[in-house]
Parts: structure tokens; sequence; C-alpha cells
């Protein structure tokens, strides 16, 4: 709504937002839950004021890549489902989801999170492939930090299906104690400039009404993994700076609300 | 024989609310053989011998003489296209939307730019579903900023009140200028933390509108502010 964005813009500029949040404050109750699916080897649910947003990993067995025939592999797929806000559409991804599942994706897969070579099952032959997928419930805006928290989520809680040692055939119906190899815990932070004032985790009428945002991911010792900016305003060398400091120090404050809700 | 339900239960679609003929079908109801049943989720009202229903949810439907907020879409040769929130956009006329008078080949988005929002009483609404509006109403006009919010269009009476009670004890408590929609639109001006009031207040009421005592239970959440 144009009349919102006005306003958001106006409050913005003296640090305070519609809902009567801090700029640099998270909506409450973030919520997350684990083992959700009974299907899928990890899943879990997250909660960020009124967005919810599910992910799931399947562990599959495939032929490792021929330029890592040691190692395994990581897909990540995102769907809007129309459920979740009426902007979206049933139909192939658009390039919301798609931009949403590469972000998390690249933060994953760039932080070498995961130990790919301890997926490796048969060099050359059989490798451990992670299928994760991202559903949206309801997006009340800041999808990016939810989708974050889910996947790391799900990833913890992930166990290895059971595996016929003389066929090789995976049996989906019953799991092992054996969990991924996570090394590190990339969590990205997306940061918002509306104006001149940056601010975090926007609701929708914010997501309308933004000039410019950066997402990043970051792992437990502050190194950066990835970096996605949008919106069609510039950023400065500065801004990029104090965005990538802010979203430091959210990412701590993610971290301990994920691991104190998730025990790996 | 006689009814099947009681004064404010809430009944589903389909669901037999009496029997026999000493009831009447009223709103959102609708008679097959000796039965009664709704239409609607809703409460049940007994006036009498008529039986109505009261809806809790639903889209708008629009009204002849509804006061309404609506986004212009479009511009068009004589007016404007409002998206009303419902399946059918509205029409502005020129003339229905000034007093003063406006050239032919005048430049329409100066006095109303596409994106801007209008409060608008509904003038006439057509069996195709036409609808026409008119800005030349009392208390219709070009909305002032502040900020926009969108409830469901059944409580809007609720939270307008009796005779208006309910509004203008939160315009007065917060200061702000709130216009409400029948559409379920409200443009609510003020200070920043009087807005954020006025809207929660609004959002309590949209939750409990089917409490009892409603108004008290407002008069204090904003005496606690």
């Amino acid at each position: 709504m144009d009349v919102n964005s006005e306003t958001i813009a106006r409050l913005a500029s003296t640090g305070q937002r519609l809902d009567g949040r801090n700029v640099q404050e998270y909506r409450q109750p973030i919520v997350i839950e684990t083992n959700i699916s009974w299907t899928a080897e990890g899943s879990a649910k997250v909660q960020i004021g009124k967005t919810v947003i599910l992910a799931g990993v399947k562990l599959a067995i495939e032929k490792p890549y021929n330029d890592t025939p040691d190692e395994g592999g990581i897909m990540v797929n995102a769907e809007l489902l129309p459920l979740s806000s009426p902007e979206y559409e049933p139909g192939p991804p658009g390039i919301k989801a798609v931009e949403l599942a590469r972000v998390i994706d690249r933060g994953i897969r760039e932080a070498k999170a995961i130990d790919m070579k301890k997926l490796c099952i048969t060099p050359g032959e059989k490798a451990w492939f992670m299928m994760i997928d991202i559903i949206t419930i309801n997006d009340d805006g800041n999808l990016f930090d939810a989708a974050g928290l889910a996947v790391l989520a799900a990833l913890k809680s992930a166990h290895f299906p059971v595996v016929d040692p003389e066929t090789g055939a995976i049996d989906y119906k019953h799991k092992t104690e054996e969990t991924l190899p996570i090394i590190k815990e990339p969590v990205p932070v997306t940061i918002y400039k509306i104006g001149t004032s940056l601010l975090i985790d926007p609701t929708r009428e914010e997501e309308d009404a933004y000039d410019a945002r950066l997402t990043v991911a970051s792992d437990d010792k502050g190194i950066l993994s990835a970096l996605q900016k949008g919106g069609d305003a510039p950023l400065t060398m500065e801004e990029i700076s104090a965005m990538i400091d802010l979203a430091l120090e959210k990412a701590k404050f993610l971290r301990k609300t994920l691991n104190s809700l998730v025990k790996s | 024989m006689g009814l099947l339900t009681k004064e404010r239960d809430i009944v589903i679609p389909g669901e037999a609310l009496a029997e026999g003929l000493d009831f009447l079908p009223g709103e959102n109801t609708y008679r097959e053989g000796e039965q009664i049943y709704s239409k609607v989720l809703g409460l049940v009202t007994v006036s009498g011998h008529v039986l109505k229903i009261t809806p809790l949810a639903g889209p708008y439907i629009p009204k002849p003489g509804d006061r309404i907020i609506g986004k212009v879409i479009d511009i068009t040769m004589s007016g404007w296209r409002v998206d009303t929130g419902t399946a059918y956009s509205a029409l502005l006329n020129v003339k229905d939307a000034t007093t003063r008078f406006v050239r032919k080949d005048e430049d329409l988005s100066k006095l109303i730019a596409i994106g801007d929002y209008v409060v608008v009483t509904i003038i006439k609404v057509t069996s195709q579903n036409l609808i026409d509006v008119s800005m030349r109403e009392p208390g219709c006009s070009p909305l002032p900023g502040g900020r926009i919010i969108k409830i469901n269009c059944q409580k809007v009476p609720r939270v307008i009140g009796k005779q208006g009670s309910m509004i203008s004890l939160i315009k007065q408590k917060t200061g702000c200028e709130i216009t409400v929609g029948q559409n379920g639109l409200i443009g609510i001006k003020g200070t920043p933390a009087g807005e954020l009031t006025a809207v929660r207040a609004i959002r309590i009421i949209e939750e409990k509108a089917h409490q009892d005592g409603l108004t008290d239970k407002i008069q204090q959440f904003l005496e606690q502010k």
C-alpha cells in the first residue's frame, strides 16, 4: 500500500517503525520446531512473527559429479505457496523463489558448512546427496532469514536412513543414529535500507517500501560466506560495512536462538 | 419441530437451524423442505419468528450508500478506476469527484493520481456488478497520509460500534483521524504512537468481535496506554 510506504519511509528516518519495534529488533516470537515431517530425513518449522516457513531435507544416493568424484552434493529448492501470500501464484518458480533458494544454497555451500567428502561412499560411484526443500506457509516478510534458520535446523535434525548392506537399497522408514557432518552453521541475516536507515526483519509492508537490501551469511567465527544485494538503490562502501557489522551482530542473536531451541 | 439451534450459536453452511413452519428464513438462510439451513459461517440471531445469520467471515459485497476506501488503479477518459477490494472495480466520474470545473484536456492525474487512496460513497451497483462511486458525498475525500490497514469487512460494524461509540472512543483516546470503509480498509492518521495504539485496538476488536462487553475492554486497553 503506497500510503503505508510513505509513512514507513518517514518513520524510518526517525528510527521508528509501523509496528512500534526498534529498527534493529527481530519480531517475537521466534519459534523453531524440528522433526515435523515423518517422510523427510530432517525437517523444521520456523516462525518469526507471523512469517511461517518449513524446510525439509531428503537424502539419496547418487553418482557424484565428474569434477568432484569424492564429494556428495546439495540441492536447494524453494516454493512460495499461493496460500502464503496473495502475491504468489501456482506454477513454475518465479524470480523470488529462485533467488531465495540460491541465497540459502550459496550460504551453506560457500561456507563449506557440510563436509562433502564425508558424504562420499564410493568415489566416482556413490555419494549422499541432500535435497533441501523450502516451503512458505505464511509470508509476512523476511523470508531469507526465516528460511536460513529453517534449513539449518532441518540439517541439524537430519538422520541418515538405513541402507541395506547387500542390495544397497535405502529403507526410508527407518533412520540411523548418524547425523550429517555439519562443520559450520552459516546464518543469513538480511539488512534492509529504507531512506538512510538500516533495519532488519521487515514485515510485508516494509518489504514493499525498501530501497535496497543485503543478505549476509556468516558462520560462528564471523567469516562471511555469501552476500546478496537486492533492490534498486545503490549502496556505498560505508553502508555495506555498516550492514555487515549489523548482520554479524544479529547472526549471533539468531544462532543463540537456534542453539537454544534445537539440540544437534 | 422448532429451533435446532440457540441464539448466538456458531453455525456452518448447510447446518439445520429450525424445523417446521414456525420460523421464517431471514438473511443468509434458506428453506429446503421442512428445514431452514444456514448459508454462511456465522452467529444465529432469532428475532421473533425470523432466523438470521450474522456472518463471521466472507467477502465484501458492494451496496449503494456504503462509504468505502478505494485505491485508484487507472485513469480513464472521463474519470478514475478504483479498486474496491472486491472482485469488481468501481468507476469514479470526474463530475462526481470535484465541484470545480475540469477542462476537457486537463491532466486528471493532477487531481487524483494512480496509487492514491480515496474515500468514496457507492451510488450505484448494477446487476452486472458495475459500481459507480462518488466523492461529493459527506465525509468523502482523497485520504490524507498516515497508514492503512485491512480488516475482515464483516467486523466493520463492531469497529464502528453502536452509533459510532467504539470508533469515537478510539479517536478520542489516541487523537487520530480514523476513516473506516465498509470494505474493511481503515485509514488512520495521527502521531506514530497514537496510530500504533489505534491499530492494536482495532486488531483486538477484530479478534474478539463476537464477545460481549467489547467497548469496556477497549476502554481498559486504551487507558493502560
